[in-house]
């Protein structure tokens, strides 16, 4: 008998293939190792189905979650409805089981997906290809800055102060090996918009790449159209963009962008602790070449009837080894799936209506918050499903209380930004409902 | 079939939202950033989307289907309970940004994971950031650099990879700033240590090793490559593609190891999902812990665990707040289902699997190198090429009969390779019905090689022209 589900082998047909293999012990097959682990690891005994499952309900239950807790909090995980069709279709385990389609023949579902993806994330942003994805948002962005310097060979970036702080760090950690230096564009305090003054001052010969974000940080909405205009066309010119919010705003490929990235868990991809989420990477087609990650491209089979496979592989690590534009090997195509899927059920329509919602809401929530007087304006940029106030209350005690009540308030700059103060950051999505806003705007009248 | 943009009808809608029950307020937005066409998305109705994605699975090989040995990637079966467990709402419905006292269940299955990993490798801390296998490399080799650099071993930029190793290893390194400099193998298929040591001088910053390697062989030569890299000041790297084969039989920090990376898709099952998300975290010893990337999660004496910055001379961060969340929620719960005895024997029972499964393909094909292998082998296809086939044609083939192909022409040193991984969780009649189609095969290429050449004739598809597919190059639907 052997006491584990998943591990075929009766003590007969160990035996067999012992016999077969002329040996009488495992450890014959391990007769190479100098150093065998003799010991027993540190690990608890395997446990039944039942106990395994009540043990992690037990964790997830000491988890506050969002479906039972309400939520202000966003700063680059957006909690977006997800239509009930989505999980389910996803979850089809010759999607989930199946690994990397390096057998085009019997991955045509993957590879048509993918190309669908690829479509519909061109379509969105308004570039020209698309790759298949990346890890998340912040990894994408670090790519694309090492890809700008493929482009025009040069070391300095210009990035926004108001891009993601995570994106930041983790674009540093990429490109200061590559001899990449970052620096940071100021924003005018009056709007929380880029200092666009700022940002001609530092552009020089060396300048790689200009990144912003679309919507930034504080929520506000970048003019794209001015920024384009103070960006030399030799210079790369990076969009961080957040995919819901491109229902309402111009695409950024309309402005000039040469490379779109963005974090797409917002497009039918649960939270999950900000992990797994979903990497988008988009650019012009005259750089297809040296973009990082897998693309999928449509080609015919022996009988011209259409089909898909993988293309450009020779930029990719497995054929190109060292001299690869990026070490990418697994991504993130199963959350591509489900961005794809949604996509499919919101439809041209639907991304609008989500857009425009989460506009209306955002703009309620900023009003009713001021009407209560503990909140002051800070900055009077257009935004889209996010803004910063400054509390007279402290933000902490804030949202202490808040949480009693069963709440998630807003997100705490001054841990992101020096010199915050007491500002915060509110968000509010087509699931924020209009008695939450008021019992929270109610709620805060008592507080002080 | 047709793409879903094909099936899209004017007027039809798949979504419905309620009402908006606040105020519209007039949009505040300039004119020119507000979008003027909608994005070109499908419009079709629930049932179509439905029908299509069911269409669209069927067209796919998957575990679940049959048979899928792609060498080093570990292809084994998926237990339901991880997926189940993993869609709880306690842990898909909750934000990074929440307060810690409110996130006690993940941080603990974090920690948890965390020391298991650590037991598991014979290492010291973990960080569980890395969102795939290759991210892992980067992120090791980034610790190494940094390492080497506040020790004033700056210099030291080169990094050493057998000619078997995976694409990643060298395109790890030089995204971390490294050059690579390759050290071939011996005719026993492991490193060729006389060649190691004439690379090995004061510029070596590292080595790369996959163990066991990727034709399935342990570098049984490990500990001298360790004290010969250690005498120079130079670290040993872990690629842990190949993990499923040692567990509990080996651990890498035993035999030297600095730094170790896990790909928790492939060893802990978690599954691959057509190509991610994996994850990828890393193992150090102690005196790099240092350099991890913030935060780890750490516990204090009251039981209450927290995410801990202190890291003074870290990396930065690689990816976005913690890692693969989820992901590390099914393999958790895989090592919980398998525990200490069963980990092992996932890991004897993958090597038997190996060893019996080569044994049985060497009475009609060439085994590359005969010696007694762990998880995966590879099979060298040369001999076929009498019959006027390929490796890429076999393996077409192989599609007709409903299993999948190997890895294919890697690892590079073997001619026309295949390296084949059948896994702990195929039974002995699996892998006796597969020593049959392989012979078959065989036996069809010396008779019917036309047949393997137009193969596969049974699929929704024929064999499809991937030179075209790059020349005339289409990558979105117009």
């Amino acid at each position: 008998m052997n006491d584990f589900p998943y591990l075929p082998h009766t003590q007969k047909d160990i035996e067999e293939m012992f016999s077969f293999l002329g040996i009488k012990d495992i450890d014959e097959l391990y007769r190479d190792i100098p150093v065998l682990f003799k010991g027993e690891l540190n690990i608890p005994s395997g446990l039944s189905e039942m106990e395994v499952k009540e043990k992690l309900s037990d964790l997830a239950s000491l988890n506050k979650n969002i479906e039972e807790y309400g939520i202000f909090r966003g700063a680059g995980v957006y909690n977006h409805y997800i239509p009930s069709v989505i999980y389910p279709l996803a979850s089809n385990r010759n999607f989930l089981t199946a690994y990397t389609p390096y057998q085009a023949e019997v991955s045509q579902g993957t590879l048509q997906i993918l190309y669908e993806y690829q479509t519909q994330i061109c379509n969105l942003t308004a570039m020209e290809v698309s790759n298949s994805s990346m890890y998340d948002g912040a990894s994408a962005l670090a790519e694309a800055i090492l890809m700008s310097k493929r482009i025009n060979g040069k070391n300095h970036v210009l990035m926004s102060k108001l891009v993601h702080p995570e994106y930041q760090e983790v674009s540093k950690t990429y490109t200061e090996v590559q001899g990449m230096n970052i620096e940071q564009i100021d924003y005018v305090s009056e709007t929380g918009q880029l200092d666009l003054a700022d940002l001609s001052s530092k552009i020089t010969q060396e300048t790689s790449c200009v990144v912003v974000s679309y919507p930034n940080f504080f929520g506000v909405i970048e003019d794209l159209k001015v920024i384009r205009e103070k960006v030399p066309n030799e210079v790369v010119f990076i969009v961080v963009t957040y995919p819901i919010s491109l229902g309402l705003l111009e695409a950024p490929g309309k402005f000039g962008a040469d490379i779109v990235v963005g974090e797409g868990q917002s497009l039918g991809n649960t939270p999950s602790f900000g992990g797994p989420g979903l990497g988008i990477f988009a650019s012009k087609k005259k750089y297809i070449r040296k973009m990082p990650g897998r693309i999928i491209g449509e080609t015919v089979d022996q009988d011209g009837k259409r089909g898909f496979c993988m293309v450009l592989q020779t930029r990719e690590q497995h054929i190109r080894r060292e001299k690869s534009t990026s070490n990418i090997c697994s991504n993130h195509a199963f959350n591509a799936l489900l961005a794809s899927l949604y996509m499919n059920v919101i439809g041209k329509q639907g991304i609008r209506e989500v857009s425009l919602q989460n506009y209306h809401k955002a703009h309620y929530l900023a009003r009713k918050l001021l009407e209560t007087e503990k909140f002051k304006p800070v900055f009077d940029g257009p935004f889209f499903n996010e803004f910063v106030l400054e509390s007279k209350i402290d933000p902490e005690f804030l949202n202490e209380k808040l949480l009693e009540q069963h709440y998630f308030g807003p997100l705490i700059l001054k841990n992101f930004y020096e010199n915050m103060g007491n500002n915060v950051l509110f968000c509010a999505t087509e699931l924020t409902k209009k008695r939450d806003i008021d019992f929270l705007c109610s709620f805060l009248e008592g507080l002080s | 079939m047709k793409l879903i943009f094909e099936k899209s009808v004017s007027g039809r809608k798949s979504y419905s939202l309620p009402k908006l029950d606040v105020k519209e307020f007039q949009i505040d937005i300039p004119q020119h950033l507000i979008r003027n066409e909608e994005p070109e998305l499908p419009e079709l109705y629930e049932v179509d989307i439905v029908r299509h994605y069911n269409q669209l699975a069927s067209l796919n090989h998957s575990v679940d289907r049959g048979f899928y040995p792609l060498g080093s990637c570990t292809m084994k079966y998926n237990p339901f309970l991880n997926e189940e467990v993993a869609s709880l709402n306690g842990f898909k419905f909750i934000h990074p940004y929440q307060e810690e006292r409110t996130i006690q269940g993940a941080l603990e299955l974090m920690y948890e994971l965390q020391e298991f990993l650590k037991e598991i490798t014979g290492m010291d801390d973990v960080t569980l950031q890395p969102a795939a296998g290759a991210h892992g490399e980067l992120t090791g080799m980034l610790i190494i650099r940094k390492y080497l650099q506040e020790n004033n071993l700056g210099h030291k930029n080169e990094v050493i990879i057998p000619d078997s190793a995976h694409g990643t290893n060298p395109a790890s390194a030089v995204m971390a700033g490294f050059e690579v400099v390759k050290v071939n193998s011996n005719n026993e298929g492991r490193v060729d240590l006389d060649h190691l040591k004439s690379l090995v001088n004061e510029n070596t910053a590292a080595i790369m090793l996959t163990n066991p390697n990727t034709l399935g062989l342990f570098e049984k030569d490990i500990l001298k490559i360790s004290d010969l890299m250690h005498k120079n000041n130079a670290l040993l790297y872990y690629d842990g593609a190949n993990l499923n084969a040692i567990m509990g039989k080996v651990r890498p920090g035993d035999n030297g190891f600095d730094v170790v990376h896990l790909n928790l898709h492939k060893t802990f099952s978690t599954p691959h999902g057509m190509g991610g998300p994996g994850s990828g975290p890393i193992a150090v010893k102690s005196y790099l812990r240092d350099y991890l990337p913030k935060p780890v999660v750490g516990v204090k004496e009251i039981g209450e665990y927290y995410f801990d910055y202190d890291i003074p001379k870290s990396i930065g961060k690689v990816r976005s707040f913690y890692g693969n969340f989820l992901v590390l929620v099914k393999a958790y719960t895989y090592i919980l289902s398998m525990g200490k005895e069963g980990l092992k024997k996932v890991s004897e029972l993958a090597t038997l699997n190996a060893n019996y499964l080569k044994e049985k393909l060497s009475r009609f094909l060439d085994v590359a190198y005969p010696d007694v292998c762990k998880h995966e082998f590879v099979i060298k296809g040369s001999s076929l090429k009498d019959y006027g086939v390929s490796t890429l044609d076999f393996a077409k083939r192989l599609l007709d009969y409903g299993i999948h192909p190997p890895t294919v022409y890697f690892p590079l040193i073997v001619d026309e390779a295949m390296m084949i991984e059948p896994t702990e969780t195929e039974s002995k009649e699996t892998l006796d019905e597969v020593a049959a189609i392989y012979e078959k095969i065989v036996e069809e290429a010396k008779e019917e090689p036309q047949k393997l050449k137009n193969a596969p004739m049974t699929l929704s598809i024929k064999r499809l022209d991937e030179v075209k597919a790059n020349k005339d190059l289409k990558v979105k639907f117009d």
